[in-house]
């Protein structure tokens, strides 16, 4: 995500005079959270870090916000890490709810995959992130451990281009066999055509006078 | 003459030996193939078929009746909602998620929306009547949805006259729908920071006329199904999945809990303050078509015990948060195409003040701001765990929304319910696992 936004409307090196394209706008960095982290989240913690002899190496960062804890993991790891997170006594995280892509596309490793494990004993809920890069998109695919994530990493790389290594069957799943590119990623157009309403031209979404 | 009478017969006469064909003597032509390889083929069903809820595809390998491999494909409906959310206002983006389950558009909503609250940090602020008309309309949605899922379960196995009843019922909710929101379905009524309008005395009324009679109709559909031997010979023992399969293939729902795992988020993890209702999770030990029947049907009975709470709880009070900076107008005029103008509202605008006017302008053009970072918030709809996973770049539109629908999720469960059965099973277990490809394919 960038750290500062400019200008007001979306289109730049337009003529807009009004002054407003001039603003810049600084946001908030998440930071690294540090411990004590609070309520549950010491204990995941700290029980991964017991279980997990790579921990040092597996884990990039911790960040709390809004009362979620998110691991980043380094993508390398993810399964290894799963496997753990799954199959410890005293985190139990047994299904994994969701597996999706975002694209920061201002970020050097702008592809990022979150996944959302939920554990059904201790009823608690918690993400992973990892990080990969556009040019290298790899990272093990964990339906080893979750084989649900079957169909969602096949989503995450269709529509992100993310490679799952050692998934049983990475193919496209929403769009046709043969589409060029991963549409949900942040430089791919949402396209459309110009719709006339009442003798006017209406500019597809994607490419109207929008605030940022 | 040939002592096997598949055979045909044959007897000597003056020009020879004559045969008497009867059809029976294709098994001496056919028994130079290798069976088993002729007899296995490849039936593709879909995405066309009026048993597959809508453009499901199935691709089955077959051996005889029996299917040996089943491969489910899906995409046939994907209409790009989670990439036409980035250009859309954070309040706009209800009007597209409405349009993903589409028999289940309030859950869809609300999920949505209970993430984008708390990622402006407000689920303290949005008011008590706000939340109750949401479990409220929560659970008419809930019961609508699953009268369509036995409704169409019906239809597939054969009971045709429970489509027609189910319809029917169903209807009414949908009436109830358009009563509040102006209308029947996809109606974007669940708004960050509250609802669109507040619920008419006249649904209450009609609300409470439902509840009325609906006991008494359940209690018509297992009287119609329950004791019938075709259905229970359709359905027991048939698509069997334990909660080991449930939850290695992330399956949640009425599925789930027909396996007898009590999972329900509304008790497990409460939202919308569900804690403080009164009703039970209904499970089934028997992990089959017939289980996730009983299941449903035991969910509609709770889910109208939890109506009629949320019905005695309404209280008088606003239906949006205070916050004149997030809330959009909430006293809208119901016009015949659904939702019109706040009358109200527009007179106050356009008649006397014009820094409202600015307001309105800004708020409904440009939006809100919703700050930096990311949520995910689930919640128990009709077909399991949805959970919606938004992110925001601190900008006036989402940054990257992700459905988790149940409907996908679940669907990854039709080879392992579907393969070793008969091909008329795969109909039944398909079918119970109700999945609705509007949100699958988002």
């Amino acid at each position: 995500m960038s750290e500062r936004a400019e200008g007001l409307f979306g289109v730049t090196g337009s003529g807009d005079t009004s002054g407003f394209g001039g603003l810049v706008r600084k946001r908030p960095i998440q930071l690294e959270a540090q411990r004590p982290y609070g309520g549950w989240f010491d204990e995941i913690v700290d029980a991964l870090e017991e279980a997990y002899p790579g921990f040092a190496d597996a884990i990039e960062r911790v960040v709390i916000d809004r009362g979620e804890l998110t691991l980043h993991i380094v993508p390398a790891k993810i399964a290894e890490v799963c496997q753990i997170l799954r199959d410890d006594e005293s985190l139990r995280f047994e299904l994994c709810s969701s597996v999706s892509g975002v694209d920061y596309i201002t970020e050097e490793r702008r592809l990022h995959v979150a996944y959302h494990l939920t554990s059904m004993t201790y009823r608690r809920r918690i993400r992973l992130e990892c990080a990969v890069t556009a040019d290298q998109p790899r990272l093990p695919s964990v339906t080893s451990v979750y084989p649900t994530a079957d169909w969602q990493e096949r989503e995450a790389y269709d529509m992100f281009g993310v490679i799952f290594e050692g998934h049983p069957n990475l193919t496209r799943i929403l769009m046709p066999d043969d589409w060029d590119g991963h549409p949900q990623r942040k430089d791919y157009p949402l396209g459309g055509v110009p719709v006339e309403y009442k003798g006017a031209e209406i500019p597809p979404p994607d490419t109207r006078r929008a605030y940022r | 003459m040939s002592s096997n009478p598949g055979y045909a017969q044959e007897r000597e006469t003056t020009e020879g030996k004559v045969f008497t064909v009867t059809g029976g003597d294709w098994d001496t032509l056919l028994s130079g193939v290798d069976p088993i390889h002729d007899e296995r083929i490849v039936v593709n069903m879909g995405p066309q078929h009026p048993s597959t809820h809508g453009v499901l595809r199935l691709v089955l390998e077959l051996e005889g009746e029996t299917v040996t491999d089943a491969r489910t494909v899906v995409g046939y409906l994907h209409t790009g909602i989670e990439k036409n959310m980035e250009y859309r206002t954070w309040t706009q983006g209800s009007t597209f998620v409405t349009r993903m389950d589409y028999l289940a558009p309030i859950f869809n909503e609300t999920a949505y929306c209970l993430a984008v609250e708390k990622l402006l940090g407000i689920e303290d602020q949005i008011t008590e009547r706000a939340t109750t008309i949401r479990v409220l309309m929560m659970e008419l949605n809930r019961i609508s949805s699953h009268l369509v899922w036995l409704a169409t379960t019906g239809m597939e196995l054969g009971a045709l006259s429970m489509m027609i009843y189910g319809f029917r019922e169903r209807e009414f909710i949908l009436d109830i729908f358009e009563m509040i929101t102006g209308l029947r379905m996809n109606m974007a009524y669940v708004r960050p920071g509250g609802v669109s309008q507040d619920v008419p005395d006249e649904a209450i009324t009609k609300i409470r006329e439902f509840l009325g009679f609906m006991p008494q109709r359940l209690k018509e559909y297992e009287d119609l199904l329950s004791g019938q031997p075709i259905w229970t010979a359709r359905t027991k023992g048939i698509a069997v999945l334990d909660v080991t399969g449930c939850v290695a293939l992330g399956i949640t729902g009425p599925v789930l809990r027909s396996a007898g795992l009590p999972w329900d988020l509304r008790k497990t993890m409460p939202y919308c303050g569900y804690e403080t209702y009164e009703f039970d999770v209904p499970t089934a030990q028997t992990a089959d078509v017939w289980g996730r029947y009983e299941v449903r049907l035991a969910e509609m009975r709770e889910s109208l015990k939890l109506v009629e709470q949320a019905l005695d709880r309404l209280k008088p009070g606003p239906i949006m948060v205070e916050d004149r900076k997030i809330a959009w107008p909430a006293q809208l005029a119901i016009g015949n195409d659904g939702l019109g103008n706040s009358l109200e509202h527009v007179a106050h605008i356009m008649g006397q003040s014009m820094e409202s006017l600015i307001h309105h302008f800004k708020l409904v053009t440009e939006g809100f701001r919703v700050p930096a970072g990311q949520v995910y918030v689930p919640i128990e709809a009709p077909r399991g765990e949805l959970g919606a996973h938004v992110v925001s770049d601190g900008g006036t539109r989402p940054f990257r929304v992700h459905m988790r629908e149940p409907s996908f999720v679940n669907l990854q469960a039709i080879p392992a319910m579907a393969e070793g059965g008969l091909l008329a099973d795969v109909i039944a277990g398909g079918a119970s696992l109700d999945p609705v490809m509007g949100g699958c394919d988002r």
